[in-house]
């Protein structure tokens, strides 16, 4: 299993209200809400910190959820965010990305 | 659509304070000739001040963010500003006369995700937009800095507020937006001074230029249903609320005065003085806005236009009663569906009862 990075986009926008997270894509104004599991993992989007581990310490221990189910679900959740603009994916940290130069494939 | 209705449903029931409209400062390049402002600086919060409450405006749940002035790129620190409400998670949208903006600024504020930035056109001739704006080679600046946003892609808005100077001038900027790729506001609205002061108001437009206005479908988009008469009025128009101010909305000057609203300068309280979610909650004023539904309103609760008029209570409050008309929301309701008003009705009979007055202009001619 090759490892994932995730980073919160530069360019939404997003505030919790309610106990739901709200987010607004800068590019075209699309607002969103994301679930509960979506919001740990989009708090937890630090760019350095592998997803699997954000599934571990976070997904798991929140919600009662097998570690094997919740990596494949939050795999599925990162490409969607990350088609919508609201995450990045990445094979390796973040930083590193940015040092090199180069666009989260 | 459906999910920012459902935001702010859920915003007003929470009593979060959603949209808040920051002026960070008063100062600007341009004098132009309706402006409600004075641009000198009576002491603008610092840079620290501002931080501060950013911080507390994003704690109270403040989600969308409007920068503002005077003009918000005469402060040095303007991109600090702007940078910080970023890191806080705001949906930043600038208002700005585009003066200022080289490709430089252009590129940080794509860089910062900004959502919108709203420039004010008068005019596509530059002899009409300089002489409102009163600064030489303004419009011809104005352009090449919404050209400069454009490039980078950034949502672009022209607001294009009309006078007497610029009546003419609605189609004009309209295609000018159009060829700039921006979106087009018209807003044939000048209100009083902050202070009170009305002497602006004689370059408001009359009743025949809105009327225009309102039933040009290229700037209306469906005529028939912009001017379609008045819904009727049920019990649940009479329970709604006057507009958003103070309800899920409000605004800080660069002095930390915090009213309902930019149009509405009744003072609720001063960060300066008070943490903002104190003022938001507690403040005597914000109180006494946050009570007022459509059936309190002393004249407009038996107007039919009461479920489908743009009242502006702060417009209202300038008239000397926030629970009273607006006569400029009167007049846009009047010209868009020849129905008159309730406020329209009161001026008359006010006026033909008042001992000494003397009409020095023809009342409008009226028909249902």
């Amino acid at each position: 299993m090759s490892e994932k990075y995730v980073a919160r986009s530069k360019a939404v926008a997003a505030r919790v209200l309610g106990g739901e997270m709200m987010i607004m894509s800068a590019k075209d104004s699309t607002l969103f809400s994301l679930s509960d599991v979506a919001t740990v993992i989009w708090e937890a989007a630090d760019g350095r910190t592998p997803l699997s581990e954000i599934v571990e310490r976070r997904v798991c221990a929140e919600f009662d959820v097998p570690a094997n189910v919740a990596y494949q679900d939050a795999e599925k959740l990162v490409e969607e965010l990350a088609t919508r603009g609201i995450l990045s994916v990445s094979s390796q940290p973040f930083a590193e990305v940015e040092r090199s130069g180069s666009e989260a494939p | 659509m459906r999910l920012m209705q459902e935001l702010n449903q859920k915003a007003l029931s929470l009593g979060v304070p959603l949209s808040v409209h920051v002026d960070v400062t008063y100062r600007c390049n341009e004098r132009c000739e309706h402006c409600y402002l004075d641009h000198d600086d009576h002491g603008e919060m610092t840079t620290a001040e501002i931080k501060d409450v950013l911080d507390q405006l994003a704690a109270a749940g403040v989600f969308f963010l409007t920068l503002s002035g005077g003009e918000v790129l005469m402060r040095r620190d303007a991109f600090e500003i702007i940078e910080y409400a970023r890191s806080l998670s705001f949906n930043v949208k600038l208002k700005t006369n585009a003066v200022m903006i080289r490709e430089k600024e252009a590129l940080r504020i794509r860089a910062l995700g900004i959502e919108q930035v709203q420039v004010s056109v008068y005019s596509h001739r530059p002899e009409v937009h300089d002489a409102i704006t009163k600064l030489p080679g303004s419009l011809k600046r104005t352009i090449a800095g919404v050209r400069l946003l454009r490039a980078q892609d950034l949502r672009v808005n022209i607001a294009n507020v009309l006078m007497r100077s610029n009546r003419a001038d609605a189609e004009g900027v309209r295609l000018l937006a159009e060829e700039l790729g921006a979106h087009y506001t018209l807003d044939p609205t000048v209100t009083p001074m902050m202070d009170g002061n009305t002497s602006v108001l004689r370059h408001r437009v009359d009743a025949d230029d809105i009327r225009g206005y309102f039933h040009n479908p290229d700037l209306v988009g469906d005529v028939e249903s912009f001017c379609a008469p008045p819904v009727p009025v049920d019990e649940s128009i009479r329970e709604g609320l006057p507009c958003s101010a103070g309800h899920t909305s409000c605004y800080i000057s660069p002095y930390g005065d915090v009213y309902p609203c930019v149009q509405f300068p009744i003072t609720c309280g001063n960060v300066r003085r008070e943490k903002f979610i104190d003022i938001w909650q507690h403040s005597p004023q914000m109180n006494e806005v946050r009570s007022i539904r459509i059936k309190d309103l002393t004249t407009c609760s038996s107007c039919t236009h009461a479920g489908s008029c743009t009242r502006c209570p702060g417009l209202a409050y300038m008239e000397g009663n926030m629970r009273g008309p607006s006569s400029a929301d009167c007049e846009k309701s009047y010209v868009r569906t020849g129905i008159v008003t309730a406020g329209m009705m009161a001026r008359k009979s006010s006026a033909s009862t008042a001992p000494g007055l003397v009409q020095i202009a023809p009342a409008p001619s009226i028909s249902a």
